[in-house]
Order: structure tokens, then sequence, then C-alpha cells
């Protein structure tokens, strides 16, 4: 092993620099050949050499893992030229934005590339949890690695929550209230909450402070962390869910190598996002309205509009059903996702099977037609927070109304899972869908079809 | 495999002497008491409490003004102070917060409707804070009046909560 290594390198002095930077250049037998060159640099730690064929199919994962990893370092970047300028203080945030926006040369620029990398990074990071549960990039050995997943999408939403706020706008300013305020809702718990996220009774000088702190310091850290571990569990399973082949034929399976097959592919990918952000946000602005002002309410008030769900369902249920319960509930069950029994942990292939497709298509339809009923029902023919006085509220506009909900969804699904005589995968994925569905369709709603006094109106009216 | 593992670590934990076993749970002791105290230590920074509130202004002592200035049946903005001060009909004084307990806007007092509005989801209380119009879930929250020399001030320190109007919230004169 020893005697392959040239023991001293002699030479011009910037050579010799050189080749020191590359270490593992100088092996004997590796110059020349990229393929076993890469794996030896850190920066290509992460691949393996090959990788089987399908993993290189665009259409297999749509490099959406990637694009997110992208938009993240183009958030990095972006990131710290505004904090190089930003004034994380009340009387002065407002204006340093407006600084940013008129002052400095590109300065509008870079604010827009920042949230709107942010923006699409939550529908990218999306659809990326959508891709792996639909190929069933779950199963075991990627089970943990779906938490982990699930904690670095937490990590993001988190970052754009605080960054919300930092622009100091009266769009963040009530967004940001009425977000924390939905706390108030969460018995016990929620006041001390609360008055920690706010840093005291009211948003102020106090909670600005944390955002900033938190959004540009212990967000970011945490999601380096957390994303490496992430990627390293990725490699770790072997590269991304690719169909399983019986053992004897592993080692037939035909392989590409990482570089250039891999790489190039991602570089264009890269190259694309890249692209698309920079030119969106030299055409669209991203949005600012006037300063902050506390004793000011806009109307309507919306929260963020990755929370505005949380705010419909909070229209029609008792709030210790919509801002608790329900929550709490459906974040727990995706947490649980790789870990409920699987009639089979096949992975690799978009919606497990053909009868799982076609049960899917029934979920999107049944989720749509049942979510629209309820908000409308609500709206025009049976309200439950006023109908029944005799009950308790929490009974009454709380567990009655979800109850029949579930109940109404429940007895859908058996009869779809009778139907077509589907497996424990396929009946999961049924469900799967129609509760992503239902929360797609109540965001829709309260963020297009809501107008003056939270009243359903036409997005295309007053 | 793993499970001999399992058994040689069992065997080892058994061995050990109790001096032994003594000092491993107090490493295990003082560890956790350095991250209670680590996280004693960021709650302190995280949530100063009162020193960062102010002695004026909102969370202090606001003073409103002679009681005779303030008409029956009429409701005084005090911007300031974050609050209402509302006159009720029988001459009782109530300071009423201007944050909706529905999702923490900012109410305005419609004189002519005679009753507070929220701008954000629409609802609406009257005089006394009660809760004439949903989503709101109860009625607004109140300060603490205290009148001296028929002079009248309002403790914006602490806010109290209630589900609905009763007399014993009323400071009279």
């Amino acid at each position: 092993m020893k005697s392959k290594i040239t023991p001293s390198v002699a030479g011009p002095l910037f050579k010799r620099i050189g080749q020191s930077v590359r270490r593992g250049s100088n092996r004997a037998g590796t110059s020349g050949d990229p393929g076993k060159y890469l794996p030896k640099t850190m920066l290509f730690h992460f691949r393996p050499r090959r990788v089987p064929e399908e993993a290189v199919r665009f259409t297999h994962t749509w490099g959406l893992g990637g694009m997110a990893f992208v938009l993240i370092m183009l958030l990095f970047g972006t990131g710290l030229l505004l904090k190089l300028v930003y004034k994380p203080f009340p009387d002065m945030a407002y204006d340093s934005i407006l600084m940013i926006q008129h002052e400095i040369r590109f300065g509008l620029w870079v604010r827009n590339v920042h949230h709107w990398s942010a923006n699409i990074l939550v529908i990218i990071l999306f659809l990326h949890m959508q891709r792996v549960f639909f190929t069933g990039g779950f199963h075991h050995p990627r089970q943990f690695n779906w938490v982990i997943g699930m904690v670095l999408f937490l990590l993001i939403l988190a970052s754009n929550f605080t960054g919300y706020l930092l622009p100091w706008d009266q769009l963040a300013y009530w967004a940001i209230t009425i977000s924390t305020g939905m706390l108030d809702y969460v018995p016990f718990l929620g006041g001390w909450l609360q008055a920690v996220i706010r840093g005291g009774t009211e948003i102020g000088p106090a909670s600005l402070l944390l955002f900033f702190a938190v959004h540009t310091a212990v967000l970011p850290a945490g999601i380096c962390m957390v994303g490496l571990f992430h990627f390293w569990r990725v490699r770790k399973a072997g590269g991304v869910v690719v169909p399983l082949v019986p053992d004897e034929e592993e080692a037939e399976r035909r392989r590409t190598p990482v570089f250039p097959d891999l790489l190039l592919r991602e570089l264009v990918v890269a190259l694309v996002v890249v692209a698309f952000v920079l030119i969106f946000s030299a055409l669209i602005n991203a949005p600012l309205d006037m300063k902050a002002n506390p004793g000011l309410s806009p109307n309507p008030a919306k929260a963020p509009w990755f929370f505005i769900g949380l705010q419909e369902l909070l229209l029609h249920v008792h709030p210790v059903f919509s801002v608790l319960v329900i929550p709490v509930l459906l974040s727990g069950g995706l947490l649980l996702v790789p870990y409920i029994n699987y009639a089979s942990n096949r992975g690799g292939i978009w919606f497990y099977s053909e009868n799982g497709r076609r049960m899917g298509i029934y979920a999107v339809a049944a989720a749509v037609l049942f979510t629209a009923a309820g908000i409308l029902g609500d709206a025009f023919f049976f309200d439950f927070t006023t109908a029944l006085p005799m009950l308790p509220p929490v009974v009454g506009s709380g567990l009655l109304p979800v109850i029949i909900f579930t109940g109404a969804a429940a007895v859908f699904l058996m009869a779809l899972k009778r139907r077509f005589s589907a497996d424990s995968n396929e009946a999961v994925q049924s469900l799967y869908i129609f509760l992503m569905v239902m929360y797609v369709v109540l965001t829709i709603t309260c963020l297009w079809f809501r107008g003056t006094d939270m009243a359903l109106a036409w997005p295309w009216g007053k | 495999m793993f499970k001999k593992k399992n058994q040689m670590k069992t065997r080892e934990a058994a061995s050990l002497t109790p001096r032994r076993r003594f000092l491993n749970m107090l490493w295990w002791l003082l560890g956790g008491l350095a991250l209670a105290e680590l996280i004693g230590l960021v709650i302190a920074f995280i949530k100063p409490g009162k020193a960062m509130q102010p002695l004026e202004g909102y969370g202090g002592l606001i003073t409103c003004g002679q009681a005779a200035d303030f008409p029956a049946g009429t409701v005084t903005a005090f911007q300031r102070g974050h609050f209402y001060l509302s006159r009720l009909e029988n001459g009782g004084f109530l300071a009423l917060s201007r944050k909706c307990t529905h999702l923490g806007c900012t109410v305005i007092w419609d004189e002519e409707k005679s009753r507070f509005e929220c701008p954000c989801h629409a609802s609406a209380f009257n005089l006394m804070g009660d809760v004439i119009s949903k989503p709101a879930p109860r009625a607004l929250d109140y300060y603490a009046v205290n009148i001296e020399n028929s002079v009248v001030t309002v403790d914006t320190g602490k806010k109290m909560k209630r589900q609905r109007f009763s007399a014993d919230q009323v400071t009279a004169i």
C-alpha cells in the first residue's frame, strides 16, 4: 500500500501546493480516471461509484431532493447578504428593508431571490415528501430517514415562519399575530408557549429579536446538521429507492457510473432551478405592505400560506380540535408512516401497484368532494357553532362534526378497500392521499376563496 | 450475535462493584444537572420577563384623567396602553384590552353601532366587552381600574381573562 504513494513530490511550488490540496490525486494508477478518483475526494464521498440504472432516470425522483438542496444553498447565500444590512428592531426593520430595495444595487433582486426560494422550497419539499411516499421510499432500511425528513421539513417551515415576521410590514405583523394567536386555544400549555414565542404578550421588539436570532442562527445550524444526517442515511441505504430484485440477480443489476451519468443530470437540474429562481425574482417582486401598525388590523388577516389550512379548519371546528387534536394526530400519523405493518415493503414503483393507482384517483376525488361539501355545508346549510346550543361547544362544534366527517371518510375508504380487495399498502396509501388532498383543499380555500370578514368569495371578485 | 453481546453487557453490569455503579450513576446525575442548568440559562434569556417591560406605557401604570371627563356610555381609546376605557351606563369603569379574543387582532370601537368590531374576522363586542358576534369565543380581556381622588388609572401589567361580563369586574367611583 505504502509503496503506491509517491514519497515526496518535487517540482515548482504552485504545483506542489496544488497537489497537496488534491489529496489522493498523487496515488498511482488513479490519475485520469474520474470514476476511481471521485470517491476519494470529500465532496463526492456522499456518492457511491456506481448506482443502479433506474436511480438516475429523472422521472424516478424528479430531482426534488436535489432541487431542495439547491434552494437551501440559494437561501444561505442571499440570507447572508441580507443579514449584513437588515436591522432587527421594530423602528428600523421596515426602513432597512426599504433601504435594501431602493439603495443597494441588486438589493431588491436579492430579497426577491430569498423570498421566492423560501416559498418554492416549501412546495418542493412537499412534493419530495409525496415522491418518497408514493415510491415506497419509507420502507426498511429507510424508515428512520423518513422521520429525519419530517424533522427537516419542520425546520424549514419554522424558517419560513420566523422569516415571515422580519420585513415588519402589515402582512408580516398580522400573519404572525394570528398564527401565534392560535396557540391561545391549546389548553394548559398554549398561553405559556405563546408568551415564549412572542417574547411577551404581544408581537413586539422582543419577538422580532427572537425571530431574527432563530431565523439566522438556530435554524440554519439545525438544517445543516439534520440535512447532513439525512444525506448520510440516503447513502447508507444504498441511494434512492429502486425496485428490489432477488438476491441472486442483485449482482447483475445494470449499474451506471455516478460520474458523469448522475452528477451531470444533477448539475443540469441545479442550473435549471437557479436560472428559474433568478429570472422569476427579476420579474416578480416579493410582497411588501405598509409598515406594521399594531393599532390597525387589516381585513381579512390571514396566516402565512403554509399554515393557512389550519386557519380554515379553525373556522369550522372547535379550536381544541382544529389547533390541537387534528394537527397532533395528523403529524403523529405522518411520523409513524414507516412503522405501520405493511403487507409488503416493496419500494421503487410509483403508487405501489396498478390497483393502488386506481384507488388513489378515487381517494383524490373523494377528498375534494368531502372537504368542499364540509366547507360549503358549514357555510350555507348547517352551522355547528350555533346550531346546538344545548351541547358544550367542545362537543357541539368539535367532537360531533369531526366524528361525522371522519365517519363518512372511514366508510368511504372501507368501501374502497373492499371494492378493490386492497392489501394494507394500498389502503394506507389511499388514506394518505385522502388526508393530503384534504389539507391542500383547505389551504386553497382559505388562500384564494376567502375575502372580507373571511367570508367565502371568488378570487377574482373585489 | 447481538444477543451474545447483550448477555455480555448484562454480565458486565452485574459484576460492577457497588462503588463503580454508584459513581456511574453520579456521572449521569451530574450530566442531567448540567443540562438542566443550560436549559434554565436559555429560558432566562428568551423570557426576560419584567426586565424588558417598560415602566411607562403599555405594561405599566397608565393615568387616564379625571373620572368626570368620561361621560356614561362612552368609550375612550388609549393607544399608549393598548386598551379602551369603557364607561358604562351606571357610571362604572371597565378597561378593555383591544385584542380580539379570537386570534389577537386589534378591535375598533364603532361609535354609530356602539360596539367593538374586529376587522380581521368580523367578531363584535358590546360596551362591556361581551361577544355579540362570533367567531370570538369569549369576552374581551380587561385590566384593573383604580380610582383615587377621582383620578382614573389603569394597570396594564396584568391582563385578566374572563368568559363573560359580570358586575364585579367594574370599578365604581
